[in-house]
């Protein structure tokens, strides 16, 4: 006669193995004085040219560089590469996600002097679901929404709101055409990540980049003062 | 849709800890919060593309749900939030991000089975 089933505990986190490289990852980045800084939207939401923006104007003052995923193109980086900034495409394959073995493996691939680096930023795959689980040892991620996609996108997808630290509002140039309401917006973002930063800005006109950028700078440096210490 | 790679680090984890126990394994018990990222519904049908060909064919997922818990600063209390939507207390109203559970994506229990050679 076979046994009767029984029950044993196991209580094992199931990302674990990603955490684990992630917190490696982020040590990593710290004694090396380096900020990253993550993006995550969907598809479309200008987050290339947000990037493409930030490498550009950031450049004259730090030394930065980028992580690109994308699925199958390397279309990103081409653009992104006018910035004069160093960048690394991942292409992901079917993976709608970065994962932060990726990250480290792009990283050894390029072989980057991280000491070398004030900023390092990663774009994620276009996606406001997946990328949400996966930890990639940053200190800040950005989540943006464009003003083209209306005003509910925090209410429709609140796990990746939850976990990112700041909102960007893109496109605000096309606030009006589209009939984007900003307090709606802003409202809806405080609804699920109660006292998230959130910047309303436009990479093509550049309203609104002083401030992130203001900001940005003055998390880095909270960031190299506690790692000194 | 990235429940597969989830379903596939489950049973990997799963098998792992079957061969360390040389048990067979029926059921995997997982705690999945709210804010976890995964849909339920989908991991359930990757989560048999999974086990296909590997020791777990055949075993039951068995899922608890976990609801998002906030910490409310004002009543000084743990409270349990029905919607992922609105982080406020559902007594006083005051917005909450002090996370307590819900981003569990944890195997708790495997539900096992001795090895015994088949009766021929």
């Amino acid at each position: 006669m076979r046994p009767e089933p029984r029950l044993i505990e196991v209580r094992r986190n199931v990302l674990k193995q990603n955490d684990i490289v992630a917190r490696k990852l982020r040590d990593r980045f710290r004694a090396a004085g380096v900020f990253v800084v993550s993006l995550v939207s969907s598809p479309g939401s200008g987050k290339t040219a947000f990037l493409e923006k930030t490498l550009t104007l950031l450049r004259s003052n730090y030394r930065v560089a980028a992580l690109v995923g994308d699925l199958a193109t390397e279309n990103d980086a081409v653009r992104l590469a006018r910035s004069q900034a160093p960048v690394k495409q991942i292409t992901t394959g079917t993976l709608c996600h970065l994962e932060a073995a990726m990250v480290e493996r792009a990283l050894e691939e390029e072989e980057w002097d991280l000491n070398q680096l004030d900023f390092l930023f990663i774009e994620n795959v276009g996606n406001l679901v997946c990328p949400s689980s996966y930890d990639l040892g940053e200190d800040l991620r950005l989540v943006l929404i464009s003003v083209t996609e209306g005003e509910d996108k925090p209410l429709k997808y609140p796990t990746i709101f939850n976990s990112a630290d700041v909102a960007v509002v893109t496109k605000v140039d096309l606030a009006e055409a589209v009939e984007f309401t900003w307090e709606t917006a802003y409202n809806n973002i405080q609804s699920v990540r109660p006292g998230m930063p959130v910047f309303g800005l436009s990479a093509k006109t550049g309203q609104g980049m002083e401030d992130y950028f203001k900001f940005i700078a003055a998390r880095a440096l909270q960031f190299r003062q506690a790692a000194t210490f | 849709m990235h429940e597969l790679s989830i379903a596939m680090s489950i049973v990997e984890l799963a098998e792992e800890e079957a061969e360390r126990r040389g048990v067979q394994i029926i059921a995997v018990h997982l705690k999945l919060g709210a804010l976890s990222g995964v849909v339920k519904e989908a991991l359930f049908s990757c989560y048999e593309m999974a086990c296909e060909n590997t020791p777990l064919q055949g075993s039951r997922l068995q899922v608890e749900d976990v609801p998002v818990v906030i910490f409310c600063l004002n009543c000084r209390a743990e409270r349990s939030l029905s919607s992922a939507q609105l982080f406020s207390c559902p007594e006083c109203a005051t917005p909450c991000s002090e996370i307590i559970r819900g981003k569990e994506l944890e195997v708790v229990a495997l539900e096992i089975q001795e090895c015994v050679p088949n009766p021929v």
